[in-house]
Order: structure tokens, then C-alpha cells, then sequence
């Protein structure tokens, strides 16, 4: 029997719930994860992620060293033609059959010359082009202060606004919308009160392998609180086995299908009159534009019965709490905030807002994702989602930060996609790259493939090199979750401590301890008066960030030692804020705005019959740099795409045949799973396999208010392969889950 | 509404309601639980909390057994003592008690005498080592049905674990004894969290046990080839 050295409570790296793990750690090696049953978020459940899937922390692929290409450590130009490298060459000898370059080859050096080398090279490419040339991203997976310390160093330092992360892929259509109509973007209650709601609506969500652990409440408050689930969602997940009924609509007829329930609610009179006379605007002429969405017509649209649109629309607003969960169903369209509006309508003609148990509720997919955004990791705000084109917020940073006035940039930066799609002579030139993995998330890979070939200058912080981090310039060793200290943000709002359970593997170094040297180098190259970097540690940055950001501001490590709490916290004698918007809206009224249909931009045809949606599975996460370094990829080593079994019929494909999906971009090989999972004429993939990127098929369109892109839905064509053409063709693992 | 009752000669009011182990624990008497777990449904499985309650003719299982208005109960009484000390023997004499902390302190607590059951036929079964994330060692599995549980309505509503056989054939399975990859199970280690012998453990845990270096349980994963062959 094992006996611990120590026992080391933090928070979860993986999704947005934010559950509470205890490390067990004996000779700096993590061999056990546990919860503790008292924890607030899961009451000590755990999902497959979160209790195994640490183990990536011990990658013999992970990098502990800092490194640079050949071509910058021997001082020679940069060859042509950026390439891909992921092998490193341990000795300095060229890498064996390689088939580029060997001025690419990756060489370990030490964080001195490394830094120096990115501090050169930014520098001058700031100096050469301007703010314009210099971008960012920052990491929803690293912590609240390496994300305010990141974004610090690009506006204090490089003067501009080209700041995002991956929330443009992922909620950036609820965040829009929710901004829009309520001025907050945030969800507004916790997810652990849908054990108080009595009739509930899951969309666009797969909560079961993307937020296990609230799926876990929702599933309890069906079966022991008798509350009623309505799913709507394309796919038959898990969540329809407990549910009251199952809405299948088609990928992206997400807008007639809610207006349709807010065409019924009205027409019959279910409406809150109280709530809406007192609490919101523009009812009159929303009520109009509701006129064409009859049942009837979203049935036609979307395939759902017109009777169960009644019925679910019944059931939502006679309930006395009832509350709307949803995901990346509702945002990753070109109408996503359009989805997402068509939702907060229910809640507003409902009046199920502002109560405990109520609520809008978009769950966040990771770790820090609402973190990364309150730390002002986005191209329009600062910390505190203060808009930097108003005068007011950049004066106030620029006090905070020391900077002489009108020295911050008011220019509204760019957006993840765009920042790529900028990647030109006269546009982005230098990309700096914490945690994020565009090479798989951005959507269409052949042409980011092309924007990260335009660039002039790449830098990856990151524990990997992943597919992103293999065309950088320089390689920066990070810690992962275990060797650091901070705090993450959960979906519910809840900030919560992250702990160091072992030293930092090799010449690893925290995130925001990399920052700092790093800015203080570009800082005393720019001759510019020191905006602060010497902190004295993580604590000191986010009292630091909360001086200005009022959310935050009652928060301290020490209240937070034991349970996280749920902000806004405005004073340091605050016990949180559960239920937002119990007397008002931040922009006041709640604001009621008109809708109109439209279609996917990419709807199947002759050539390309199925639909296409993508999402992810429960052992893995995102662009799998972690889980597809983890035992998690023991569990779940290979894509699948799903494809319903009269589908399958009729193209011969049987269950575990190889078979060739493509689009009007790309096309890859992979294993079919024939399964009434998925609807007919659609098919699924999760984008987590390099090795069959869903991302090498998804359209590039984009919402035009939010900038997300279009990945639920878009059309492709599936033809029968052969096992050869497959990438990993003897790896199969049959599994009997959901 | 309140309650009063006598514990061990100490009169307790309490609120209705309530069960008895969780009134005797309230009022800082001891009771010991081996199948009890504050996260799922008490079953009065072992029946290591039995109390006396006067007027009732078997011992009570504390973790089940409400409250009751003038009830006069014994956590500490000859009788008592006698069956928590041959529950502790039976269960000694039958499996491996060996990482069960709690089990074997109370062993120690009651003077158990580990050979009063020669003749017991010891459960040993081999280790199921059949997914990537924990083995299931059933020779040191007391049957405490926690982890049947947090699989089912305690927790995931996943059912992927139940008993199995009758007698003393009864054992923790899946369907058909399949292979843990094969059934529902979602990997959640749920059942792992709840185990209090050691019977369910996390495989790099295990592997470390089995004389593995933290080196080599790191490289385990790297690729399919280089996987052991256990």
C-alpha cells in the first residue's frame, strides 16, 4: 500500500465545471486522483478526465527545455518554407530523414538565449510594422493570472489590441447575444441549482461527455426530484434517456425551432406580463417578427413535429423555475448569436430569469475559458469586459499600468480567426501562442495550414508541441496545471485556487513567471519605463487585476483557501453572487430583439448530401494536447464518425468499416460507427484527431457579429475506403458506452 | 418537530427524522460503519453499526433504523460488541483485509481473533486488469455495495456494475462478466472513489505497488506497441 507525501487539493484542468481534485503525490509522481464528497461543484464524483487523465504531466514526448530552430541559434537567415517539426534533435546532429531544412530542426537551448532571441525578434517586428504586426493568443486552460499578465504584455508593451483566445470558437455567439440583450455574458445562475428547477431545456449541449459532472445533477434532478428535461439536439445523446422529450432538429434550424416555442408561449397566452412589462423592452415589435414562425413552418424547417414544438414550449413556460442549458450547438453557426438570442427570448417572455433556479445558462467548455475572457483576453476588452474603445476603461489601465496617456491603443483588435487570416505582408506578422492549438480548432486546416506559413515569427508556450507549436520560431517550456499556483474561473463563476503539487518537470517554468522575464527583456529593449513585472507571485497579479476589475475585487487567495467563490465579489467581506440579475439587468432592461431564419451557409446538396457536425467526445478534450498524451487515449485512441445506420445501409458502410469523408475543403480517413446516435443524413466527427481533423472539413464562414465560426454545420459526402488508407489502422478499441 | 431518546443512558433530543447513527454520531458517541458512505444509500449491508434498541428482538442496524420517540438504545452493550466482533472475524477469516485502514483499526479495537473461523473458505479470485484507468481485485471485496451504487442512482446512472451469483458466491460484476470496456461503464472511477478495502484502485497506483518505477508507468502509454502485456 502506497502512503502519500502529501495530498495536494486544486482545481481540475479540464472543463468548465471546475471540480475539485486531491493530488497524491509520492516521489513527485501523481499516482492517485481523488474529490473530496464535501466539495461545493461535484460533491466528490469525478469523470474519466479528471480522475485519470493527469497522467500527460509524464509524457516522455513532453518538452522540459526551452528550444529554438537551428537557423536562430546559428545565426543564419531564415530558410524558406515554414515547416512543421515536432521531433527535436537531442544532440545537435540533423534530424534523421528529414525531408526539410535542417536549419528547421529543433535544438534545445536555455531560457536566456531563448527569450533573448523572442525579445529580438518581436521587437524589431514591432518596430519595423507597428502595433498592427504583433498578435496573441492567450489560453483558456492556463490560469486567471497568466491570461491577465499575457494580455498585459501585449497592450502595455506592443500597444495593441490583437488579443483573443479560443472562446471566439466556442461561446462567442452566446456571448454576443447575451450582451446584446442583457449587458452580461456570464451564466446567471450555477449549474448545481438545476436541482432546483422543475422543468428544464438542454440544447446544443452533449452535457454527459462535455460537462460530466452536471450532467450527473441534471440526470439526479430528473430521477429524484421528478423534474422534467426537454433535449434538443440533433444528436441522441445520453441526456435523451432520461429526458421528457427529445426535440431532433436539424443541424442549424436552431432559430425557427426556439422562435416557434416563443410563437406558442405568446399565442397562448403562457407569457409573464409582470416580467415583461417591468423588466424588458421592444415586446411589440418582437412579437411581430414572431408571426411567420409558426409550428408549422419549423416543423418544415427543422423536422420537428410541430405538436412536440407546442408541447415543449407548454412545458417550459408553465414551470414554475425553469432554466435553459446549452453549448456549442446554439454558438458555432454563422447565426450563432441569432441561436442564441432566439433562447434568451424564452427566458424574457417567461420571466425564468433573475431567480434561483431559473436562469440562461451557456455552459463553458474549459477549464478557464470564463476566466481567460473576465482577464480581458479578447481583442475589444479589457479585463473586467471593459470595451477598450471607451475612453474611460483606457485611462483607467493606463493609471493602473503606469502608461502615459493615450498610450493604450482604443482600436478594436482582431479576433482569433482573423488574426490568422491577417497573416500577410502589411498584416500580422509575429504570432505568440500560449496553450492554444489553432492548427486544430480554427475551422477549414488547409488554409490556416497557409496563414501559419505567412507568418514571419512564431513563438509556442506550451507543455507540447502540437501541431500549432510545430511551426513555431521558439519553443518556451510551460507548466502544466500540477507545477503552478493560481486560480481558474469555472462556468458557474466560481473562482477557485490551482496548487503546485510537484516542482516543475526539467527547466519548466510557470506561464506567468515566463511572462514576466520575457516583458522586461522587450520592455528595456523599447527603452519604455517599467508597466510592473516584478511580482512577487500569482497572488500579487490578480490584486493587481481586481483593483481595476470590480468582479473580482473582495476576491484574496486567503477566501478563497478552501471554497472558491462566485463572483461579482465587490468587497472583500462579499460571500459571492450565485443568481445574477435578481433586480435588474446590467444594461437595465432586458432587450427583447427581432429575428429572422437563416440557413446554414453551406446546406447539403447532390455532391455533398450529409450534414456534418462536429463536437467532442468524453475521453478527450479540445485539440487532445493533453488527453492524446494520457491513458485517456488508451480508452479512445482513434476518430470515429458517426453515421446512422440507413445511411449506412444505403452507402454499404458497416459498423467499424474505414470510410472517406469530404468536403468542399478537405477530406480524411476513418473508422465509421453506425449508430442511431446521430440523425439521418447527418454525420458526427470530434475534432480531436490530428490524424483525421475534423477541422480539415468545417466551413470558415463566420457569424458576423460574434466572429465564430460555422462548425455545427456543413455539407460533406462519405464514400467506403480501404483499412490501408486509414492512419492508425490497427488500433481499434471497442467500447460499449453511450 | 423534536424527538427525545436515550443513548446509552444519556437522554438526546434530536430532530425527527433522523437515523440513529447519525443521532449517536451527532451526540459524539461512537459507531462503527464499514458499508456506510456519507455519499450514497445506507443499506445496512454489514451490520457493523448494530445497536440494541430495548423492546426489539435483533440488533438494529444504526445506519437504517430512524429515530424513534423514547426509544432506549445501547451502542456499547455485550451483545453489541459480541456481533461487530465476529462480523469483523467472519469477514477476516474470507478475504484480504490487508488495505481496508478502517476495517483493520477497528479489527485491533475489538480484540478480533483472525483464527476463530479455521475451516472458512478464503475468496480469492485474480485481478481483473482488463481497462486502462483501474484493476478490481474482488479477493479484497467485502461487498459493501458502494460502488454498485455511485454506478447506479447514487451518482452516474451508468448500471455498468451489479452483484452477481447467490450465497456466498456473491460478487461485484458486469453482465456476462464482460470486460469493463465493453460494458457502459464511462471510466468515471466513481465506484473507485467509494471503496474503502482497496479492492478497486486507479492502475498507475497499482502499478507502482506492483514494483513499477514512476519512469516506466510514464512511458506505458506512448504507443500501443510498447504496452505491456499483462
Amino acid at each position: 500500500m502506497i502512503k502519500p507525501d502529501r495530498i495536494v487539493t486544486t482545481t481540475c484542468p479540464y472543463c468548465g465545471v471546475g471540480c475539485t481534485l486531491q493530488l497524491h503525490v509520492q516521489d513527485d509522481f501523481i499516482y492517485k486522483v481523488t474529490s473530496p464528497f464535501d466539495s461545493p461543484v461535484n460533491h466528490g464524483n469525478l469523470c474519466v478526465k479528471g480522475r485519470f487523465g493527469y497522467d500527460f504531466v509524464y509524457h516522455p514526448k513532453r518538452v522540459t527545455t526551452p528550444l529554438a530552430r537551428r537557423y536562430l541559434l546559428e545565426g543564419k537567415p531564415k530558410p524558406a518554407g515554414r515547416e512543421q517539426v515536432f521531433a527535436i534533435s537531442m544532440d545537435g546532429n540533423p534530424i534523421s530523414n528529414s525531408q526539410i531544412s535542417s536549419l528547421w530542426d529543433w535544438i534545445p537551448t536555455d531560457w536566456d538565449t531563448a527569450l533573448n532571441l523572442i525579445a529580438d525578434n518581436l521587437v524589431r517586428i514591432y518596430q519595423r510594422d507597428g502595433s498592427d504586426a504583433m498578435a496573441v493568443y492567450c489560453c483558456a486552460k492556463a490560469t486567471n493570472e497568466d491570461n491577465y499578465l499575457l494580455q498585459k504584455m501585449y497592450r502595455a508593451l506592443f500597444r495593441t489590441n490583437n488579443v483573443d483566445h479560443c472562446t471566439r470558437l466556442c461561446h462567442a455567439g452566446s456571448v454576443v447575444a447575451l450582451q446584446q440583450a442583457i449587458g452580461s455574458s456570464a451564466m446567471s445562475n450555477t449549474a448545481s441549482q438545476v436541482m432546483l428547477n422543475d422543468v428544464f431545456i438542454v440544447t446544443g449541449s452533449n452535457t454527459s461527455e462535455n460537462h460530466p459532472i452536471i450532467a450527473l445533477q441534471m440526470k439526479e434532478a430528473v430521477r429524484q426530484n421528478g423534474a422534467k428535461m426537454i433535449v434538443i439536439d440533433p444528436r441522441r445523446i445520453e441526456l435523451v434517456d432520461f429526458a421528457e422529450m427529445w426535440l431532433p432538429l436539424k443541424p442549424g434550424t436552431n432559430v425557427p425551432v426556439f422562435s416557434a416555442m416563443a410563437h406558442v408561449i405568446v399565442k397562448e397566452n403562457l407569457i409573464n406580463h409582470e416580467f415583461i412589462a417591468n423588466r424588458t423592452e421592444g415586446f411589440t415589435d418582437f412579437i411581430e417578427s414572431l408571426e411567420k414562425f409558426t409550428p408549422e413552418y419549423a416543423e418544415e424547417i427543422s423536422g420537428v413535429p410541430a405538436e412536440d414544438i407546442r408541447k415543449a414550449a407548454r412545458l417550459y413556460a408553465n414551470a414554475k423555475n425553469g432554466a435553459i442549458y446549452w453549448g456549442m450547438g446554439i454558438s458555432q453557426l454563422s447565426h450563432g448569436t441569432a441561436s442564441a438570442l432566439a433562447l434568451i427570448h424564452l427566458a424574457f417572455l417567461t420571466g425564468h430569469i433573475g431567480r434561483d433556479g431559473t436562469g440562461l445558462n451557456p455552459l463553458r467548455g474549459q477549464n478557464n475559458v470564463q476566466g481567460a475572457s473576465d482577464m480581458g483576453a479578447m481583442p475589444f476588452h479589457y479585463p473586467g469586459y471593459m470595451r477598450v474603445d471607451n475612453e474611460d476603461n483606457a485611462q483607467k489601465w493606463e493609471k493602473t499600468w503606469n502608461i502615459e496617456p493615450n498610450g493604450l491603443s482604443r482600436k478594436l483588435g482582431l479576433t482569433t480567426t482573423e488574426i490568422l487570416s491577417h497573416a500577410h505582408e502589411g498584416g500580422v506578422r509575429a504570432l505568440y501562442i500560449m496553450g492554444e492549438n489553432p492548427m486544430m480548432s480554427e475551422p477549414n486546416l488547409n488554409v490556416t495550414r497557409e496563414h501559419m506559413k505567412e507568418l514571419e515569427f512564431i513563438v509556442s508556450q506550451d507543455i507540447f508541441i502540437n501541431e500549432s507549436g510545430a511551426f513555431a520560431d521558439v519553443f518556451l517550456p510551460a507548466t502544466p496545471f500540477a507545477e503552478k499556483e493560481g486560480t481558474f474561473s469555472n462556468t458557474d463563476r466560481r473562482v477557485q485556487r490551482v496548487r503546485v503539487a510537484q516542482p516543475p518537470r526539467g527547466q519548466a517554468r510557470p506561464d506567468w513567471e515566463i511572462i514576466c522575464d520575457l516583458a522586461l527583456r522587450i520592455e528595456s529593449q523599447l527603452g519604455r519605463e517599467t508597466v510592473k513585472w516584478d511580482y512577487s507571485g500569482p497572488e500579487e497579479v490578480l490584486r493587481e487585476m481586481a483593483s481595476v476589475n470590480q468582479d473580482y475585487a473582495g476576491i484574496t487567495y486567503d477566501r478563497i483557501d478552501k471554497v472558491g467563490l462566485i463572483y461579482p465579489v465587490p468587497d472583500l467581506n462579499h460571500p459571492g453572487t450565485p443568481t445574477l440579475f435578481t433586480e435588474s439587468f446590467p444594461r437595465g432592461r432586458g432587450k427583447f430583439i427581432p429575428l429572422d431564419y437563416v440557413p446554414v451557409m453551406e446546406e447539403p446538396d447532390d455532391e455533398y448530401p450529409f450534414i456534418l457536425t462536429t463536437g467532442r467526445v468524453l475521453e478527450h478534450w479540445h485539440g487532445g494536447t493533453m488527453t492524446r498524451n494520457s491513458a485517456l487515449n488508451e480508452a479512445y485512441p482513434e476518430a470515429r464518425v458517426d453515421i446512422h445506420p440507413a445511411d449506412a445501409e444505403m452507402h454499404g458502410i458497416r459498423n467499424g468499416d474505414p470510410v472517406k469523408v469530404q468536403s468542399r475543403r478537405g477530406e480524411v480517413v476513418l473508422r465509421a460507427t453506425v449508430t442511431e446516435k446521430t440523425s439521418v443524413g447527418v454525420v458526427f466527427i470530434p475534432f480531436h484527431f490530428a490524424e483525421a481533423a475534423a477541422n480539415l472539413l468545417t466551413n470558415d464562414v463566420l457569424d458576423p457579429q460574434a466572429l465564430i465560426p460555422e462548425f455545427k454545420a456543413c455539407a460533406v459526402q462519405v464514400f467506403p475506403a480501404r483499412e490501408d488508407d486509414l492512419a492508425n489502422p490497427e488500433v481499434e478499441v471497442h467500447r460499449g458506452r453511450y | 418537530m423534536t424527538i427525545t431518546l436515550t443513548i446509552d443512558g444519556q437522554e438526546i433530543t434530536a430532530e425527527q427524522g433522523k437515523t440513529l447513527l447519525d443521532v449517536a454520531r451527532e451526540n459524539g458517541k461512537d459507531v462503527p460503519t464499514i458499508c456506510f458512505h456519507e455519499a450514497t444509500t445506507a443499506n445496512g449491508l454489514c451490520r457493523m453499526c448494530v445497536v440494541e434498541v430495548e423492546g426489539m428482538r435483533v440488533l438494529q442496524p444504526a445506519c437504517i433504523v430512524e429515530a424513534a420517540n423514547n426509544m432506549k438504545v445501547q451502542t456499547r452493550s455485550e451483545k453489541v460488541i459480541r456481533a461487530r466482533k465476529t462480523i469483523l472475524e467472519m469477514l477476516a477469516s474470507t478475504m484480504d483485509l490487508s488495505e481496508a485502514a478502517e476495517v483493520q483499526t477497528m479489527m485491533s479495537e475489538y480484540g478480533v481473533d483472525i483464527n476463530r473461523f479455521p475451516d472458512a473458505e478464503r475468496r480469492e479470485v485474480q485481478v481483473k486488469d482488463d481497462n486502462p484507468m483501474y484493476v478490481r481485485d474482488y479477493s479484497k471485496c467485502l461487498l459493501c455495495w458502494r460502488c454498485v451504487q455511485v454506478c447506479a442512482d447514487d451518482a452516474q446512472y451508468t448500471y455498468a456494475i451489479n452483484f452477481e451469483g447467490r450465497g456466498y458466491e456473491t460478487q461485484i460484476g458486469t453482465f456476462f462478466d464482460k470486460a469493463i470496456p465493453e460494458t457502459t461503464c464511462v471510466l468515471c472511477g466513481q465506484c473507485v472513489g467509494v471503496c474503502p478495502t482497496g479492492a478497486l484502485k486507479p492502475k498507475r497506483e497499482f502499478l507502482l505497488e506492483q514494483g513499477m518505477s514512476p519512469q516506466e508507468i510514464s512511458v506505458l502509454n506512448t504507443g500501443r506497441k510498447r504496452r505491456r502485456d499483462r
